[in-house]
């Protein structure tokens, strides 16, 4: 494994308003890494996922992946770069099979056109063939390959959360996010997402993870970054992050370490 | 002569028009929420480019079929080009606007062309050269001529490969994906701004066969001819459930079958108050009763979901 960075997030700010989403957020994600992000609600988490994968434009600051800036506020290339992510609520296709939502996340990869996808060229009909195939792979690595053929809408909550990751992973992400995978999960659906997680690493896929559930966090991620108030206020290895005087401050109040 | 079949007859040919052009209301309105209200004077610039091609070529004595196939080839174009230039200039300007925004500039677009068109072709009315020869065949007691045939088996093909297009090809795939959530779309790497282009392209090029098909059926073409035509297709396009793409095609049928049975009772219903030239209230009955009692249409489940 490297220690060369996979993402570098530099000086980010973003307010709404009057509120400053994101003071000056700084982090450094390494190859094949998984990398916690946590914080209290509404201390900007998933803004600085939506800063990062093209939905919202920082107000300064900059993201340099894969060696390369970012462009701002083009989520179609931010992909094509290699970055995918999932949903706190999860956003399917609903009316769309299982199938046919991963195979959409392939869109990025295909380089088939509207003319060829009209005339039904040989290498049209090899991609699309491919991209099926790959997208039942994907299914079954998530553990769904079953429910291949139902509406997205109709998968349970557990599934419907593995399907998103399958959607992603379409992408062929060299990073990918996920925004609080294990929300809604039992004890059992979160030990089998934690798994998943896993070997999605051991696949070279960097993880950055939003995540409530401290146990998964401190037990699975590599690096713990806290947010507080849209400051970044430790970041770290778990065992360290878990014993900063500020961590415990912002999660337990100010009395709590006295 | 069979007046219940012939009438079924008529009406699957205008029904079939309908379609085609509600078609392109629907596909718009399933990705952007958007009533496209110029994309009747598509139609109206396709039947006149078409027109306009055909009465040129005619002295050099080319077959008639020849002569239809030309003029598709170039309206077609025309139109295609017409809807890529209001999507990016009328449109998109306005994507994130407040929905009446580019409602207004809808209608601004269509007086624009109406009036556009009356420079170019003028105010009178144009007829079109016979297409096909006039053989008609006899069923029933009910006539039905070949230039019919081919209208319905025409519109039927282009139904049945633009639904094979959006449930088959990894672009309809794209399609169903943006209209669902552009966002996500988007961040799947689905380049959504093209779709939507794509999608005014494609509504376009059946705006132009349904252009030349009103022209070659009922041998009229004149500038105002979209107005009413595009107000007719969005109601086939609401009977069966705006968004929706069957719906947009049973709709399409069906208000034309409605018309055209209506049309032919009128006279009976009133006792001669109502002539058949009263067709057109059929039309907006069938809207009216939609809105009123389901706004979502025959096939529209996902209003609700939508709001």
């Amino acid at each position: 494994m490297t220690t060369q960075p996979l993402l570098l997030v530099s000086h980010v700010c973003k307010a709404f308003g009057g509120v400053q989403a994101l003071k000056d957020v700084s982090i450094t994600l390494k190859r094949g890494e998984i990398y916690g992000l946590i914080g209290p609600n509404g201390a900007g988490k998933t803004t600085l996922f939506n800063c990062l994968t093209g939905l919202y434009v920082p107000d300064s600051g900059q993201f340099v992946f894969d060696d390369k800036p970012l462009v701002c506020n083009a989520p179609d290339k931010t992909v094509r770069q290699g970055i995918a992510r999932t949903f706190q609520n999860i956003r399917l296709f609903a009316n769309m099979t299982a199938l046919e939502n991963v195979m959409v996340g392939r869109h990025a990869r295909l380089r088939s056109n509207v003319l060829s996808d009209i005339l039904r060229t040989p290498f049209n009909r090899r991609e699309e063939q491919a991209t099926k195939d790959q997208a039942l792979q994907l299914m079954r690595y998530v553990g769904i390959a079953h429910r291949a053929h139902d509406l997205a809408k109709h998968l349970s909550y557990g599934d419907q959360r593995r399907l998103e990751v399958a959607r992603a992973l379409a992408t062929h992400p060299k990073l990918l996010c996920l925004d609080e995978p294990a929300a809604g999960m039992n004890a059992n659906e979160t030990a089998g997402l934690r798994q998943l997680i896993e070997t999605i690493r051991a696949d070279g896929i960097s993880v950055l993870l939003i995540e409530h559930d401290v146990q998964l966090v401190m037990g699975l991620c590599d690096r713990v970054a806290v947010l507080d108030y849209g400051e970044l206020i430790c970041e770290d290895i778990p065992a360290v992050v878990q014993q900063h005087p500020r961590v415990i401050e912002a999660y337990l109040g100010s009395g709590a370490h006295a | 002569m069979d007046i219940f079949l012939q009438q079924i007859i008529n009406g699957l040919v205008l029904g079939s028009i309908y379609a085609l052009v509600a078609l392109g209301y629907t596909m718009v309105y399933g990705i952007l929420g958007l009533i496209n209200f110029a994309h009747g004077e598509v139609v109206m610039v396709g039947a006149l480019v078409a027109y306009s091609i055909m009465t040129a070529l005619l002295p050099t004595g080319m077959p008639p079929v020849l002569l239809a196939l030309l003029a598709l080839l170039v309206a077609a174009p025309v139109c295609m080009g017409l809807a890529w230039a209001i999507e990016r200039y009328a449109y998109r300007p306005l994507r994130h606007a407040p929905k009446l925004a580019p409602l207004i500039s809808a209608i601004g677009v269509s007086i624009l062309l109406q009036n556009l068109a009356m420079m170019i072709w003028g105010r009178s009315y144009h007829s079109f050269p016979d297409i096909l020869p006039a053989i008609t065949y006899d069923i029933n007691g009910a006539h039905i001529s070949l230039l019919q045939v081919v209208t319905i088996a025409l519109a039927a093909l282009t139904m049945a490969v633009l639904a094979w297009l959006i449930q088959r090809t990894s672009l309809g795939q794209a399609m169903r994906a943006t209209a669902e959530n552009p966002a996500i779309a988007e961040l799947m790497g689905i380049p959504v701004n093209r779709i939507i282009t794509l999608t005014f392209i494609i509504g376009a090029a059946l705006a132009a066969l349904a252009g030349l098909m009103v022209g070659a059926n009922y041998s009229v073409a004149h500038y105002y001819m979209g107005f009413m035509l595009g107000l007719k297709a969005f109601t086939a396009a609401v009977l069966g459930g705006i968004g929706n793409i069957t719906g947009a095609m049973l709709g399409g049928l069906l208000l034309g079958l409605i018309e055209s049975l209506g049309a032919g009772y009128i006279a009976d219903l009133t006792g001669g108050f109502l002539g058949s030239h009263y067709q057109d209230i059929f039309a907006f009955l069938v809207l009216i009763g939609v809105l009123v009692f389901r706004p979502g249409g025959l096939m529209g489940e996902r209003v609700s979901e939508r709001a």
